[in-house]
């Protein structure tokens, strides 16, 4: 039996690739196991530390997990809460009891008092259950309803980039435009100043997503928002 | 096969009519994410046969009746454009595009890990922009590489050539004039890693021994094909180690 | 939401992907990108492509035209361009689209339908035009309007069989389709009183109303056609025809001339 790694840390690799032969080596993230041989299920990036082999994906829709903070948007109204669209293929349910720290009690009130249809909401993935059903909580700080501003998508696989490395990117997005920011890792992000200047990072955005490969990026989104 | 009305030899010298060996390929170009609004996006040209390509998804199925809760509703749609061919087509599903949209499916599902996306759709929109011969083939190609840019989980890439048999030879790859007045028309798609057929379809008339052939043929022409898939990928993604 | 922004910007005269109120996204006009189409053109503006392809046919004349060459204008709006469009009967957006650049281009005359007969009240050239989406980014309507006039600019007619009477769909004559005039449409979107054109989808989504207008190389208007449930006034419509005259030459340019 050869045990043998066909790939190295940091390659680009399409679905179908053959990264190692050999029962030493561990899949990990879409990386798959085929009888002896390990191959990669999507467009991805390698990571190999020690005997494992990740392969963390380039595409693909968001895939949520719990814990993950997301936006969502409104579209539709249950018994008691809302359900929600979070730019995956899965709805999640807002249960009126997550909307905050306080009773809300529905006999005085009803529910398009709280969120109505369109509307956008701050939160994390609560609970996934065994059946495929997800929920959101909204009730803790700094999760709540987004008021005013303007939504954005982007590519979810992007996401870390528009963070940076430790929050360095959005903190330059957020210092030079005076806007509020909130980023879900959904491919979401919250844009929250005057028009001009949620413009401006719009585009700064947008910028690092066509561009989050090329060199000197940060540079040239902070001359986008410097207005050059 | 075999209509009338066609050139009176479709090899002359050895070669054939676009000067082509038996065992040459037209010209293959991918380009990837070619529809910025699609999921996964696609096009490959093939001499002059053009196919565009769209998945989107993984999504919620609709309609309802399409749900299967134990894997993915793969919907495959194969049409062309009125345009794309000689007399005007047409726009708008025929029985041969619905048959095509069938097998499509049929060759690309094996590819898929369906069960991941269990209660979901995942669609794909080929259209054929320019039609001559292979139209099929080069929308498998193209439908393999949208959904690996869709990042959709997959065992391999799906790689498909048409070849065939005309003035009594085995050929490569058919363009159009071979198509229509050759004796043996032969779609077939593998995947690569494992050699498995995922699409075989055939008219005409071969021998065990030509259909041994015919079907290795293709099977290295696929080779060639998964080559030019696993380029076009990494052009638009192989950028992105540098920054990491 | 999306709307006070957009209305904040515009207020400003900017736009939210920095462009002046009438200014377009980058255009594109490519010709002859489809070989077995007779005239054929891919134009881009921004984010939005569309692919439109001329196939000529021989025809029955209808009766109210014996002598007279007959255009057909239809949009496929495939789900490939646009997740929100849908498989089967063509929607009613896909008819507007189709209509409205059909008679931006009957209205004016810019084909020369009288020379497309061949025997009267027998057999007349059918043109066949067709639009197809390949990305929606808005704006579907000027892209596809200025499409199918490159498109028609660059076709040439098959050859026609005399005595067997029917088209000889693969050999191409060098006779180029009669076209006189060269119209082209631009449209303009308004969000509160604010004007401006080439909407993107986002902007799309938020206007009230749109008004597409077509203007010759003369800078007269050849059709028009209001759309949305929002109002203008007819201030309004006096200054867009103005505005569409003068970007309607610069779009003009990039067709081909011959």
């Amino acid at each position: 039996m050869v045990e043998k790694i066909h790939i190295k840390d940091k390659d680009v690799i399409v679905p179908g690739t053959l990264l190692a032969e050999g029962l030493e080596y561990l899949p990990s993230g879409k990386a798959f196991r085929d009888g002896e041989n390990i191959y990669s299920s999507t467009v991805g990036l390698i990571s190999v530390k020690g005997r494992v082999i990740k392969v963390i994906p380039l595409a693909g829709k968001y895939a949520p997990k719990r814990g993950d903070v997301i936006i969502a948007k409104i579209n539709g109204f249950g018994k008691f809460g809302w359900t929600c669209e979070i730019e995956s293929p899965y709805k999640i349910d807002l249960n009126v009891g997550e909307i905050s720290m306080n009773y809300v009690d529905l006999k005085n009130s009803k529910l398009a008092d709280y969120f109505k249809i369109s509307d956008y909401v701050f939160g994390e993935i609560l609970d996934i259950s065994e059946s495929g059903y997800i929920s959101l909580t909204a009730k803790r700080m700094p999760y709540r309803k987004l008021v005013g501003g303007n939504v954005i998508k982007v590519s979810p696989v992007k996401i870390p980039r528009i963070i940076g490395k430790q929050g360095s990117m959005i903190k330059i997005l957020k210092d030079s435009s005076n806007c509020e920011i909130l980023v879900g890792q959904n491919g979401l992000v919250w844009i929250k100043g005057n028009a001009e200047n949620e413009a401006k990072v719009a585009n700064a955005i947008k910028l690092i997503e066509q561009e989050s490969h090329h060199s000197g990026l940060t540079e040239k989104v902070k001359a986008m928002l410097e207005g050059k | 096969m075999g209509g009338v009305g066609g050139p009176e030899k479709l090899i002359v010298n050895g070669k054939r009519l676009d000067g082509r060996k038996l065992n040459e390929m037209r010209e293959m170009e991918i380009k990837v994410g070619v529809i910025p609004n699609a999921d996964g996006s696609a096009m490959v040209t093939l001499g002059e046969t053009k196919v565009i390509c769209a998945v989107y998804g993984p999504k919620e199925v609709l309609p309802r009746r399409n749900l299967d809760s134990e894997k993915a509703f793969l919907n495959c749609v194969y049409g062309m454009a009125s345009f794309s061919t000689s007399e005007r087509n047409r726009p708008g599903p025929s029985r041969r595009s619905t048959e095509i949209s069938k097998v499509i499916a049929d060759a690309l599902a094996p590819a898929i890990f369906m069960e991941k996306y269990a209660g979901l759709e995942i669609t794909v929109i080929m259209e054929i922009i320019n039609a001559n011969a292979g139209t099929r083939t080069a929308a498998i190609n193209a439908a393999s590489v949208a959904l690996a840019d869709a990042g959709i989980e997959m065992r391999d890439l799906v790689c498909s050539v048409a070849s065939g048999k005309a003035d009594g030879q085995l050929m490569l790859d058919l363009f159009e004039p071979e198509d229509n007045f050759g004796e043996v028309d032969m779609p077939l798609a593998i995947l690569p890693n494992t050699k498995q057929i995922t699409l075989l379809q055939m008219d005409g008339m071969l021998t065990k021994a030509e259909a041994k052939k015919l079907i290795e043929m293709s099977m290295k022409a696929c080779e060639q094909i998964y080559e030019l898939q696993k380029k076009a990928l990494k052009e638009k993604y192989g950028s992105e180690k540098e920054s990491e | 939401m999306l709307k006070q922004y957009f209305i904040e910007l515009l207020e400003k005269d900017k736009r939210e992907d920095g462009r002046k109120p009438f200014e377009y996204r980058d255009v594109s006009v490519e010709t002859g990108v489809i070989a077995r189409a007779n005239g054929s053109a891919r134009v881009k503006i921004g984010n939005t492509e569309v692919l439109v392809g001329v196939k000529l046919d021989v025809g029955t004349p209808f009766p109210d035209g014996p002598e007279s060459g007959i255009l057909m204008v239809n949009a496929e709006l495939l789900p490939l361009a646009n997740p929100n469009f849908e498989f089967g009967p063509p929607s009613k957006d896909s008819v507007e689209l189709s209509r409205v650049i059909d008679r931006g281009i009957r209205e004016c005359h810019a084909i020369d339908l009288d020379k497309l007969c061949i025997k009267a009240k027998e057999k007349v050239w059918m043109v066949f035009v067709d639009i197809y989406p390949i990305n929606d980014d808005g704006n579907l309507l000027d892209a596809g309007a200025l499409g199918a006039i490159a498109a028609l600019k660059t076709t040439v007619l098959p050859k026609y069989d005399e005595k067997e009477e029917k088209v000889i769909h693969k050999e191409l004559t060098k006779t180029k389709l009669p076209l006189v005039h060269s119209p082209v449409m631009t449209t303009f979107g308004k969000i509160g009183n604010n004007k401006f054109s080439d909407s993107t989808m986002r902007e799309e989504k938020a206007i009230e109303t749109r008004l597409s207008i077509v203007t010759t190389e003369d800078g007269n208007v050849s059709a028009m056609q209001k759309g949305g449930a929002g109002m203008f006034t007819a201030d309004d419509v006096i200054e867009l025809i103005e505005k569409s005259a003068e970007l309607g030459k610069k779009l003009r340019k990039l067709v081909p001339s011959k």
